[in-house]
């Protein structure tokens, strides 16, 4: 949310249960001002909050000019000294990805993971334990940016794209319509397009170059993952990420108040992995399906094993309604549903 | 605009032929001040010129502009026009407009015409639409002598001709152009007059048209003109000409969208005049972009937005009347009410709460309020207390907390009652065999008011509907719903899908975190509950059934510091009850009414593996048959970590002013879940999702193995068919043994008969 409307944003943004305390609300008005200054930042926004086991991180974003282009992030602990965090590689990504649980609410914690490493000395091979060092620092960087890359949202014609490149702040923008406001068609990913790339022809032939430039929710994986809701008598639309929960998207329609915050333990739903066995959950309720009804016990039960090995080895969720009636495991629906 | 061009145009001709009189006196009137306009007006081109080229209009340019363009407009202006210079400079000061001492002539000529003339104007007056854009193509260029003919003739006139069509044309712009400020329409005008002069050739050809079709109707186009109420029938210059005919190339209409660019610039420049947006040239493109989307927008809206808007009306209606619920009753009973009132004062714990960062807007949490004394006024209610919000997919749920005074639970015996008949029901219906399989023994749920059913909840979407009271939770449904992961949809009515199944619907499902959630972390300063004197005496019979489950507030609790409650976890007591992994928090035996099933109990309580409450430490008894929770007001320090997380995270509201902070308590296991205290007060809230913590993803339960369906023995086992040698020898063997047998004795022969009798029946 910007940090210019914060206080507006963070009533709008109340419905999740979360917000800041007094304090903290001051302290923000004025450290984001000077934020703003000192780094010369365009826009600031205030990103959320992340609870820690003994502190919590408080994460702001300056924007330069160009508002998709590279965003500088911050952290401060007590929402008055803020510290640049450096940009997110995918390195750094994919090493954080392996350390699990809460995040500390101190930067120079390390977390310890041990992993096994195929050393080669010489003819012969042999594996290591490797003790991975990963600060905590790092993890929030790359935290911050797949939550960004995977839930970070903006209406529809919020921002436009000039014929240079560079994307601007919609001035003109009035909101959303009330119809518009509860379709996914009408939110953005604010974050470089993929999908865009990826449609037709015919697809893109209604799409408006300046405005829709980027992906839009209506196909993110897995489907449901979003929760709208009209809150205050339709007043108020709030999108909620299943996918992150914590992340809380507000737009009052035909206004042009809108942002996003996160506030939580980045605890989401592994769904790559979710997804990836998806197709062999499907293969396999089949399998158990036509082993129950030709009576095959050992195919049964060696089918079971397998899949009770798919969740162990991957340490994924499946949801349940295998064995509903219709046979296919609906994996997400039944899910989410 | 051209759409409803048409039909207004048909109005405007009644209008008309209604004003004609009127008109014609108006006309009189003018006709003697004719020249007064038609002097400012042949003054103007070098006026406004000049003032075009300063870029700002004056005064002095408007009559001639807006008269031919807009006649009420006009109208409005007679009063400047009446205000230039009323010694007439004649016709003949204006050399060059051969036509225009025609066309003022033409305009005295006219006015006894008038009556005669409009039928024929009129045919002319339906077409402008169709006529005049097409009307530069049918420019007939075989006719150079004619056109030189009718210019030194009838030039003017026919400049009129343009005029009257112009007129009926932009008629119907004139509701709408009236709110327009006058001096847009001259600037208008004056960029018409700039850009027309190229136009003089093609504009010509406008006339010839109206030559060719009716070449002597001089007054009546005179005539239109007046009766629109140009006062003035100076001869307008070929500036002038120029400009009307720029405009009506500004007012062709696109074949495609229908729109035209006249009145496109008018509504954006109306728009950026109402607006007055910074830094206009930048954004000119989007308004004008915005202008035509609104344009085609509106066909769509009409019928989409028809439904949205009672929904909102509809909220709005149900929360009027939570507010206008307090004027309902008597000032006596409102005295007596507010003495004893369960209503808790939550916009004091929200206050507290937003110290710690927490809870809704103070909007919402009014609202709520409203609508707990709305709960507590219609039920009889004891104690109420805001429980917390939970999220769901399409709909939250908040939920309140209320203990119903004694004796008053009818809805419950309703409900059991309904219960019963549903299960009647079930049997009446159920002809078909039953299986002879027995279920593991249900454990019962535990009565209201005590256990996991000390509190009834009611929950609602959102203030000001109806409050909906959740089923006392089952045992069962708290086993399960510790196996499941599921999202709330915010349906009470909605199904369960899960593996395993769950025993009833989401409200069930509801119920059972709720209970859960207050078992992990409903928590109280140390001291603030103690366990009442009355219960000591039954101590002995309860400590027998797993503890005591009934505390009172201490009266002598004389508060702990707010550091200390920080510091140490063991400062703070659960004071909910330690839900059992048997589903019930006071240790229901199995086994004592169903000796034989002994076997089969133990057997489900050792696949009730699925972690339990992990916050809570268990000892695990020796003897699987007692479950043991720890007692009621345990200290949360002795809760479990959950993988090395501690479970609490203890916090100052504030660094910055410590004095005054309270404590706040996470829960990291149930998040979402807080408490506060400030050393004396205290209060718990949930907000979020209704899930549990747990540091991996959540694995379902796999199904259980295949059961055999048959016991394989050699009773059941199919045997090999004998060989022939085998048939042979067995053959030679029962022989021998026939053989045998009838040499031994002969009475066993008669048995044997008789056996055979006896197979054959």
């Amino acid at each position: 949310m910007d940090s210019e409307s914060l206080l507006l944003s963070l009533e709008l943004a109340s419905g999740s249960g979360q917000g800041l305390s007094p304090d903290r609300r001051a302290s923000l008005l004025t450290s984001l001002l000077l934020v703003k200054r000192d780094y010369r930042y365009d826009r600031v926004l205030f990103w959320g909050r992340i609870l820690g086991l003994v502190a919590d991180y408080y994460i702001a974003q300056g924007l330069g000019p160009d508002q998709l282009g590279e965003r500088k992030s911050l952290y401060s602990l007590n929402c008055m000294e803020w510290s640049l965090l450096p940009p997110a590689t995918e390195e750094m990504v994919t090493q954080t990805s392996v350390v699990k649980g809460r995040f500390m609410g101190d930067p120079s914690h390390e977390y310890e993971h041990v992993e096994m490493q195929r050393m080669t000395e010489g003819d012969r091979t042999y594996e290591d334990e490797v003790v991975i060092q990963i600060k905590e620092e790092s993890r929030l960087v790359s935290v911050i940016d797949q939550i960004d890359k995977a839930v970070a949202i903006i209406p529809r014609g919020a921002f436009f794209k000039t014929p240079f490149g560079p994307v601007h702040v919609n001035r003109t923008f009035e909101g959303l319509t009330l119809a518009d406001a509860k379709k996914l068609t009408s939110y953005f990913h604010f974050t470089e397009p993929i999908e865009l790339k990826n449609k037709s022809l015919l697809e893109k032939a209604d799409l408006d170059p300046s405005l829709d430039f980027l992906d839009n929710l209506e196909h993110d994986i897995p489907k449901g993952s979003w929760s709208v809701q009209m809150e205050r008598g339709n007043a108020l639309v709030v999108l909620r990420s299943l996918l992150w929960p914590g992340l809380t998207f507000f737009h009052a329609p035909r206004t042009k108040n809108h942002g996003y915050i996160y506030v939580g333990t980045v605890l989401s739903l592994d769904v790559d992995s979710v997804l990836s066995l998806k197709f062999l959950w499907m293969i396999l309720g089949h399998c158990i399906a036509a082993s129950i009804t030709f009576k095959c016990a050992i195919m049964y039960q060696s089918l079971c094993t397998m899949s009770s090995c798919f969740c162990f080895f991957h340490s994924v969720s499946i949801p349940g309604g295998l064995y509903s009636s219709h046979g296919i495991p609906p994996v997400f629906k039944s899910f989410l549903a | 605009m051209e759409v409803f061009a048409s039909p207004r145009s048909e109005e405007s001709q009644e209008e008309d032929e209604q004003e004609k009189q009127t008109d014609r006196a108006w006309e009189n009137r003018q006709s003697g001040e004719a020249a007064s306009p038609s002097a400012s007006q042949e003054l103007e081109p070098e006026v406004a010129d000049s003032l075009k080229e300063g870029g700002q209009p004056g005064e002095v340019a408007l009559p001639s502009s807006s008269q031919d363009l807009e006649p009420k407009i006009a109208d409005s202006l007679e009063e400047e026009k009446n205000l230039a210079p009323e010694p007439q400079p004649s016709d003949g000061t204006l050399p060059q407009s051969p036509g225009s001492g025609g066309r003022v002539s033409g305009a005295h000529l006219g006015e006894p015409d008038a009556a005669i003339s409009p039928p024929v104007t009129e045919p002319r007056s339906e077409g402008p639409p169709r006529l005049r854009p097409s009307a530069p193509d049918f420019a007939p260029p075989t006719r150079p002598e004619q056109d030189i003919h009718e210019t030194s003739e009838a030039g003017e006139p026919r400049a009129s001709h343009s005029e009257v069509s112009y007129e009926r044309q932009s008629t119907p712009h004139l509701p709408g152009s009236e709110e327009f400020p006058s001096y847009f329409f001259q600037q208008l005008q004056d960029l018409n007059q700039n850009t027309s002069p190229r136009k003089e050739p093609v504009d010509w050809g406008i006339f010839h048209q109206d030559e060719s079709k009716s070449s002597s109707d001089l007054n009546q186009s005179e005539l239109g003109l007046n009766q629109k109420g140009a006062p003035e029938p100076a001869a307008p210059s070929k500036l002038e000409i120029a400009a009307q005919n720029a405009k009506a190339y500004l007012l062709k209409r696109s074949s495609k969208s229908g729109l035209n660019l006249y009145d496109h610039l008018s509504k954006i420049l109306t728009r950026i005049l109402d607006e007055r947006p910074e830094n206009v040239v930048d954004i000119i493109e989007n308004i004008s972009q915005d202008v035509k989307m609104a344009h085609f927008n509106k066909k769509l809206d009409t019928l989409q937005d028809e439904h949205e808007v009672p929904l909102a009306y509809e909220i709005a209606e149900k929360q009027k009347t939570l507010f206008l619920q307090g004027n309902l009753e008597g000032d006596q009973e409102q005295e007596d009410e507010i003495a004893e009132s369960p209503l808790p004062n939550i916009m004091e714990s929200a206050f507290y709460f937003e110290q710690a960062g927490v809870g809704l807007s103070t909007d919402e949490t009014y609202r709520i309020f409203l609508a707990l004394k709305q709960l507590t006024d219609t039920q009889p209610v004891h104690t109420c207390r805001f429980w917390g919000k939970i999220l769901g997919r399409e709909m939250n749920y908040i939920v309140a907390e209320v203990e119903f005074r004694e004796g008053e639970d009818e809805e419950e015996i309703e409900e059991e009652d309904m219960s019963e008949e549903s299960e009647a029901d079930e049997d009446e219906k159920d002809e078909l065999p039953k299986s002879s399989y027995k279920g593991t023994q249900m454990i019962p749920k535990e009565e209201n008011r005590t256990g996991a059913n000390k509190y009834v909840y009611f929950v609602c979407n959102e203030p000001g509907r109806p409050w909906v009271r959740l089923p006392s939770v089952t045992p069962a449904q708290i086993v399960i719903a510790r196996k499941i992961k599921k999202f709330f949809t915010g349906r009470l009515d909605a199904p369960i899908t899960s593996y395993p199944p769950f025993p009833g619907n989401e409200s069930n499902y509801l119920r059972a975190q709720i209970a859960r959630i207050s078992a992990g972390t409903h928590i109280s300063p140390l001291g603030f509950y103690h366990f009442g004197e009355g219960e000591e005496e039954e101590d002995e019979d309860e400590e027998a059934e797993g503890g005591r489950d009934n505390y009172e507030k201490n009266p002598d609790f004389e508060g702990i510091r707010v550091t200390d409650l920080v510091e140490s976890l063991s400062n703070w007591v659960h004071h909910v009850q330690y839900i059992l992994r048997q589903g019930r928090c006071n240790w229901f035996n199995p086994i004592q009414k169903n000796e034989d099933e002994e076997a089969e109990k133990e057997e489900e309580e050792e696949e009730e593996e699925e972690e339990d409450e992990v916050e809570e430490k268990r000892e695990e008894p020796a003897n699987i048959e007692k479950e043991v929770g720890p007692p009621l007001l345990t200290p949360i320090s002795e809760d479990l970590d959950i993988q090395n997380i501690p479970p609490w995270t203890a916090q100052l509201s504030s660094n910055l002013i410590p004095q005054y902070a309270i404590a706040v308590l996470r829960s990291n296991l149930w998040l979402g879940a807080y408490a506060f205290s400030d050393g004396k007060k205290f209060e718990n809230i949930y907000m979020g999702w209704g899930h549990k913590y747990s540091p991996d993803n959540y694995v379902p339960s796999l199904p259980p193995l295949v059961q055999k369906e048959y016991p394989s023995g050699t009773e059941i086992m199919e045997m090999d068919d004998p060989t022939v040698n085998e048939e042979q020898a067995f053959q030679v063997a029962q022989e021998k043994a026939l053989f045998e047998s009838e040499n031994i004795e002969e009475t066993e022969e008669e048995e044997e008969d008789d056996e055979d009798e006896d197979e054959d029946d």
